[in-house]
């Protein structure tokens, strides 16, 4: 009797704090669309002025013209800077994922492999000291503008999404079967042929999600972008203009703003736009896996 | 081109990308190492900030990143490893597991700022705690639960089954196996997962900004008692952790030396997540051993 007592119990226990995972999920998405969607509700600006407008005086008095919330630059930058940080981390992320895998399995896994993970475990704080300290003056001795840049930000961000990159893709390199590399060596291809024509084709489902989760990750990272790309609300003509992100907007002016005003409600609009993002990330990632199975 | 000079040239695009990534790597820590070690001292370590003067320490934050990193973890490791045992044991496919797994993931892809604000609505508005350490170590429980919810279901799970069916064998139910048979086996991998994802936690700035909030109060380090303010124990106090201490410093700071104390701290803040990185590594294979026998 007793032990069914304990057995019931341990179950019920374990999945209240499952459950508790899902409570949190939905009270998460539940709070950010209610703040996020009374910027158009409650304060009346049209989803065409947030998402497209690019003036943004967000408490300007009435006598001046009103506030305006146009959120189009910020979305812009943080657009800019992820999309360009996963191109230039995409193939590194790739050919170090090869060489670990392919071409120098024992190299890869004694010494690549740990610094990945060091790679991994360095604080984003400090990605953006670096950032600032470093990457910021050389920016502006050597190549002008004032080093607060989109430049700045993307290769902060390119060397931050690095170990999510090779880590996925090299997880996926190595679920492969080892038959077909040794099929395309049998038909006389060389190493470079089958790295090119065969393993990269048959993991390409498996490296989607790993650039899909590089970018969400550069897409929501916050100090140490903000640290580096100078924070003007610009439409930026080159890649040495500052530029400001929805993530940068928030950290700055959320401690600033008073809860329920226009201002602080489009931080939040901003916000529940992090969060779709998000959710869209997540649904390409489920479309690549679906679709890469292997038949 | 022919075939084989290609591959010949393939090959060296390959260990040029490794030697390009080990070169960050150690450009990093070359740098960050040497401008912050020789700031490290028992003096830096132990004594207050200051706000416009130099010789500043970083003492209160240190702390602050340790307590609140206790805080998080005991609430994140029992949830997370009942949770994993959930998952591991006793779902079966269906509505309920597939929302759970979504759930999941869509908590481990959530920006920490976008965490950080639904702390600030949640934990610290509602709750009328303001910014405190409760307030933070609950934001922060936010991240690393299904980071914990992850390892603790993998490290169950690649506890073989027979060693689960020959305690059923011998009348053991299903809850007495896992406390008694498969925890013990996956005991390595929980361990070091858990400290891996500690430095995570150690390491987290914008999700702590408006929840533990940016200012600690003067902190009398021989007071005790977890109710006063002054306490540096009481869990409802403002505390600003190294992490955030760094990027404050760097964009609203007046100290004269705030490239030192920035070197400084982070330093620290590298060297303790590299000091978890390893010891995970090493205290998972002791346990291993110990337990295993080998």
């Amino acid at each position: 009797m007793h032990k069914k007592y304990v057995e019931i119990s341990g179950r019920m226990i374990s999945f209240t704090c499952a459950a508790l995972v899902i409570f949190l999920t939905v009270a998460i998405v539940y709070f950010i669309s209610v703040k996020g969607f009374s910027t158009f509700i409650v304060n009346g600006v049209s989803l065409k002025e947030f998402f497209l407008g690019t003036e943004w005086w967000p408490d300007r008095p009435i006598e001046q013209g009103g506030p305006k919330v146009g959120a189009a630059p910020f979305i812009l930058g943080s657009l800019i800077v992820s999309l360009l940080a996963v191109f230039v981390s995409t193939p590194l992320s790739i050919i170090v994922a090869v060489f670990m895998t392919e071409i120098a399995p024992g190299w890869g896994q004694r010494i690549i492999q740990p610094a990945i993970e060091l790679l991994a475990g360095i604080p984003s704080v400090v990605y953006g000291y670096i950032g600032l300290s470093v990457l910021v003056p050389l920016i502006r001795n050597q190549i002008g503008g004032n080093g607060f840049s989109i430049l700045a930000g993307f290769l902060v961000l390119s060397v931050m999404i690095l170990p999510t990159i090779i880590s996925v893709s090299t997880d996926s390199l190595r679920a492969l079967p080892g038959q077909w590399k040794e099929a395309a060596f049998a038909l006389g291809s060389t190493r470079w042929q089958t790295i090119r024509l065969v393993l990269i084709p048959a993991a390409r489902s498996g490296l989607i999600t790993g650039i899909v989760l590089g970018l969400s990750r550069a897409f929501g990272e916050a100090l140490a972008v903000q640290m580096v790309i100078g924070n003007t609300r610009r439409i930026p003509t080159s890649i040495l203009d500052p530029i400001i992100t929805l993530t940068s907007a928030i950290t700055m002016d959320m401690g600033y703003t008073i809860t329920g005003s226009l201002w602080n409600n489009s931080l939040w609009s901003m916000a529940m736009i992090l969060l779709l993002m998000s959710f869209f990330f997540i649904l390409i990632i489920r479309f690549a896996s679906k679709r890469g199975v292997v038949h | 081109m022919n075939a084989r000079l290609a591959d010949k040239l393939a090959t060296l695009m390959f260990w040029v990308g490794a030697g390009i990534v080990l070169f960050i790597l150690f450009f990093l820590l070359i740098y960050i190492f040497l401008h912050g070690l020789n700031t490290i001292n028992w003096h830096f370590l132990t004594s207050p900030p200051q706000t416009i003067r130099v010789g500043g320490g970083i003492g209160p934050q240190f702390f602050n990143s340790f307590y609140l990193l206790i805080l998080t973890m005991l609430i994140t490791a029992p949830v997370g490893l009942l949770a994993g045992i959930y998952l591991a044991e006793y779902a079966r496919q269906g509505r309920t597991i597939e929302a759970i797994r979504l759930s999941i993931e869509t908590l481990t892809s959530l920006p920490s700022i976008v965490v950080g604000l639904f702390g600030l609505l949640v934990f610290v508005n509602m709750t009328g705690w303001g910014y405190s350490l409760m307030s933070g170590a609950l934001a922060l429980s936010v991240i690393n639960l299904p980071l914990m919810v992850r390892i603790s279901e993998e490290a169950i799970r690649s506890v073989p089954s027979e060693s689960r069916e020959a305690s059923f064998s011998l009348g053991a139910t299903r809850w007495q196996t896992v406390w008694r048979v498969v925890l013990p086996s996956a005991l390595p991998g929980l361990i070091t997962g858990g400290i891996i994802a500690a430095g995570r936690v150690f390491g987290e700035a914008a999700a702590l900004l408006y929840t533990a909030g940016m200012s600690s109060p003067n902190l009398n380090f021989s007071n005790w008692n977890i109710t006063d303010p002054t306490s540096p124990l009481n869990p409802f106090r403002p505390a600003e952790t190294l992490a955030v201490h760094i990027w404050k410093i760097n964009s609203e700071g007046l100290i004269p030396d705030i490239r030192r104390v920035a070197d400084g701290a982070a330093a620290v803040l590298v060297l303790v997540v590299l000091t978890f990185n390893i010891s995970a590594r090493w205290l998972g294979r002791y346990i291993y051993r110990r337990l295993t026998a080998t």
